[in-house]
């Protein structure tokens, strides 16, 4: 037995060792191809070094070679849960640039279309996140509720995820002589059904445990990374571009913006359960009042956009997405940028885990709500 | 300290049953159950109207279809997956016309964004309804969309 420590010696010397261990690409908690470097002491997180790029598609550089109702079909593919937004930052761009106004029609139906489209987002980002701290039922109850709005949108836009249903102009079609009703019917079962959530998951003390003081990000750090959306909010960031920049029919319906002071993890999370409460009264307000009218501008066959540089924003489940765009006067755009919320949250996660256990960076990055496509675009 | 310890012992527990009320009231009520039987449910499966399934080029029952070959679709489309490869046919009063030899369709490169099908001035494509695009080689996701000796309807210009 010469050699051979005891093993309390043991234990003492890996904790001391500072050791590097990657999490990802391919780890099912962090959503996605995304690797995080992580330094550990023992358990503890010595600082985090996310690695990004392995599904980088070139989204931007594609959008030069493009016309701008082609650009539509790549937003899509960009942050996937909320692409109904995505789409309407480009359309709205567009259209600023050429100094078109849509057809009250269009607003109402964008707004309604992007709420639920905030709503299914949420709800797959509760399922996963109960999902990453272990509580497996979570997910099944999540996706069950989901599949009534994705069905919403098959009927009206003809898919599930990537619908395409913004065009620079109006909408793609009209919607479906069914659409209100099922609504309706939607958040008349979802106002049941929240309260099982918080049943499940938000009253339990292993998830309060697992959240409450982990992560902590504060105010000023939100705002120098520039952390928007659920995560900036939860930091008492108020950042929602729907109440400071109203567009499409977000001025003419009254919601609470929310915020959360304490900045951790549960804050984030609370931030989201109650914006799902919120998106239902928005879509409540403008379901029943939805004005008659063109679902479509008439658009020339080629959209050329006036020489100069445009940017547009909107708030997407995430956070703050805009979208700049450069024009020469061609109908290709000579360059896009997109500003994805993904990339700024992200940013954030080495300052938040720092201190925190590894298994603590799981319930923070799961916080965060990261989409990786949106991310490497 | 000791007792904080067994009163988070009891609140855990109390935490967890009020989760499985939740679960278990499902248990006994079956019918508030969602989930789908798929593979065995294909026949009932209807898929709705605007459904974006493959593009598919319209035939009516005389074999004939809307399509002059103007390529506005295969302009239109961002990924190149429309080919239109045209010949020159002569009409019945002896005048030389453009018409499709071949619509070239690539369902693997397709991203279903309906643009094609919206700007088709004579309504030729539409979509099918067909979901299940699975296959085992990848040549069988090129297809040809017109049929074999099939024509242009007539009034379609």
């Amino acid at each position: 037995m010469e050699g051979v420590l005891p093993i309390n010696q043991v234990v003492s010397e890996v904790e001391q060792q500072e050791y590097i261990i990657n999490m990802g690409p391919q780890h099912p908690s962090t959503h996605g191809v995304l690797r995080f470097l992580l330094s550990l002491k023992g358990e503890v997180v010595q600082y985090v070094q996310p690695h990004c790029g392995y599904i980088h598609r070139g989204i931007e550089k594609m959008t030069e070679k493009i016309t701008y109702p082609q650009i539509i079909h790549l937003t899509d593919r960009l942050d996937y849960l909320s692409a109904h937004m995505n789409n309407e930052a480009v359309s709205l761009c567009v259209e600023n640039a050429l100094q078109i106004e849509v057809p009250e029609r269009v607003k109402y139906i964008r707004t309604i279309m992007a709420e639920l489209s905030r709503l299914a987002s949420h709800q797959l980002w509760w399922a996963a996140f109960g999902m990453d701290l272990g509580a497996l039922t979570t997910f099944f109850y999540g996706l069950r509720d989901r599949e009534y709005i994705l069905d919403i949108f098959e009927q009206t836009t003809g898919s599930r995820l990537t619908q395409s249903y913004n065009c620079p102009g109006g909408l793609m079609n009209d919607i479906h002589p069914d659409f209100q009703k099922k609504v309706k019917e939607f958040i008349k079962n979802f106002r049941k059904v929240l309260p099982e959530y918080n049943q499940l998951l938000t009253g339990n003390v292993i998830f309060h445990e697992r959240t409450k003081g982990i992560g902590l990000l504060s105010k000023e750090d939100a705002i120098s990374f520039g952390v928007t959306g659920p995560s900036g909010r939860g930091s008492g960031f108020s950042c929602d571009l729907r109440k400071s920049h109203p567009y499409s029919a977000y001025d003419k319906v009254d919601f609470k913006e929310i915020l959360y002071t304490e900045g951790d993890t549960f804050a984030r999370y609370q931030v989201r359960m109650d914006e799902m409460l919120e998106s239902m009264n928005i879509i409540e307000q403008l379901i029943d009042n939805i004005p008659e009218g063109d679902y479509a501008l008439k658009m020339k066959a080629i959209i050329k956009l006036p020489e100069g540089e445009y940017y547009q924003r909107v708030e997407s489940a995430r956070g703050e997405f805009g979208v700049h765009i450069i024009s020469d006067g061609n109908k290709n755009p000579y360059r896009v940028k997109f500003r994805s919320p993904n990339f700024s949250n992200l940013s954030a996660i080495d300052s938040m885990a720092r201190g925190f256990k590894i298994a603590d960076l799981v319930a923070i990055s799961g916080s965060l709500d990261l989409v990786i496509p949106d991310l490497d675009k | 300290m000791f007792f904080n310890y067994i009163g988070g012992i009891f609140k855990g527990i109390k935490t967890l049953l009020t989760g499985m009320k939740v679960t278990s009231s499902y248990f006994f009520r079956p019918s508030k159950i969602v989930t789908q039987k798929y593979p065995e449910n294909r026949k009932e499966l209807k898929m709705f109207d605007s459904f974006k399934g493959e593009v598919i080029l319209t035939h009516n029952e005389n074999n004939e279809h809307k399509c002059t070959g103007c390529g506005i679709c295969e302009i239109n489309c961002p990924n190149g997956s429309i080919e239109i490869v045209s010949m020159f046919i002569t009409t019945e009063d002896g005048k030389k016309k453009k018409a499709i030899d071949k619509h070239i369709y690539h369902l693997g490169m397709c991203t279903f964004c309906a643009l094609c099908v919206k700007t088709c001035p004579s309504n030729a494509l539409d979509f099918g309804k067909d979901f299940e695009q699975a296959v085992f080689d990848r040549a069988r996701l090129t297809k040809i969309l017109n049929k074999e000796g099939s024509k242009l309807m007539k009034g379609v210009e």
